[in-house]
């Protein structure tokens, strides 16, 4: 259902939001000794979602270690920078599939109106 | 003192222990800057400073990671020495013991947990905030 109203977006929405969960978990481990950085290959998680996979497995698989510009001595490869930048940027192309979500909402909703 | 995880960790529940993880890293600087330049009559008796250590903490359903702060533990640092007859502390030998806090890392420490507690303030309220917009779409 959610698959033929939604088309991509759906399970692009579930992605950018476990997405931002991993990010967060940088975020928060941003001072813990030998912690490594992980990311979600986006476009990599999107395809093999498309191919069938469920957005969970899709999303696991895709996960990469973070290679740092400049590992620190403790082991930690978390680099604010970096972590600041994917997370905005993760958070802006949520917004955006958020509104391309809104915008068939409201198209359906119009037609169901018959306005 | 790890506290286990009852259910899937969220965004949220990671953002909510890193923050309590660096408010123990606060605490614990401004404990050792309080006590900077304390003085004891023994060697034993001195104030250490004390130091936190974060451990990560994997949430396997739902692959996310935590912070957790395993131990606090004591640095030993030797005490620095000093000799001084007339302070009302000292002892037999006229020594007093002053507390090995170096206040510049102290500083520093401070600086860096709160630097680190605000990120993810951010984080948490871009999150939210998205998640609000979610929940508010006809």
């Amino acid at each position: 259902m959610s698959q033929s109203l939604f088309g991509i977006h759906g399970k692009a929405l579930e992605l950018r939001s476990q997405r931002m969960g991993l990010i967060t978990s940088n975020i928060a481990n941003a001072g813990t000794p030998g912690y490594k950085a992980r990311d979600i290959d986006f476009s990599a998680a999107l395809s093999a979602s498309e191919r069938g996979a469920g957005t969970d497995r899709a999303a696991a698989g895709a996960i990469r270690f973070r290679v740092p510009v400049m590992p620190s001595m403790d082991g930690n490869t978390v680099e604010m920078a970096t972590e600041q930048t994917a997370f905005a940027e993760n958070a802006v192309a949520y917004q955006a599939t958020l509104s391309f979500i809104r915008g068939r909402v409201e198209n359906l909703t119009r037609a169901l109106k018959g306005e | 003192m790890p506290r286990p995880i009852q259910q899937p960790l969220t965004l949220f529940g990671v953002a909510q222990r890193g923050m309590s993880a660096q408010l123990v890293r606060m605490n614990a600087a401004s404990s050792n800057l309080a006590n900077a330049g304390s003085v004891s009559s023994t060697e034993a008796g001195s104030y250490r400073p004390i130091r936190p250590v974060f451990t990560q903490q994997f949430d396997a359903a739902s692959g996310l990671s935590t912070v957790n702060v395993s131990a606090v533990v004591r640095s030993n640092a030797a005490p620095v020495k000093e000799h001084s007859p007339n302070h009302p502390l000292a002892d037999a030998n006229g020594d007093i013991w002053t507390a090995p806090v170096d206040e510049n890392a102290e500083m520093v420490e401070m600086l860096d947990a709160s630097r680190q507690y605000q990120n993810l303030v951010e984080a948490l309220s871009t999150a939210k905030q998205l998640m609000l917009e979610t929940m508010r779409m006809k």
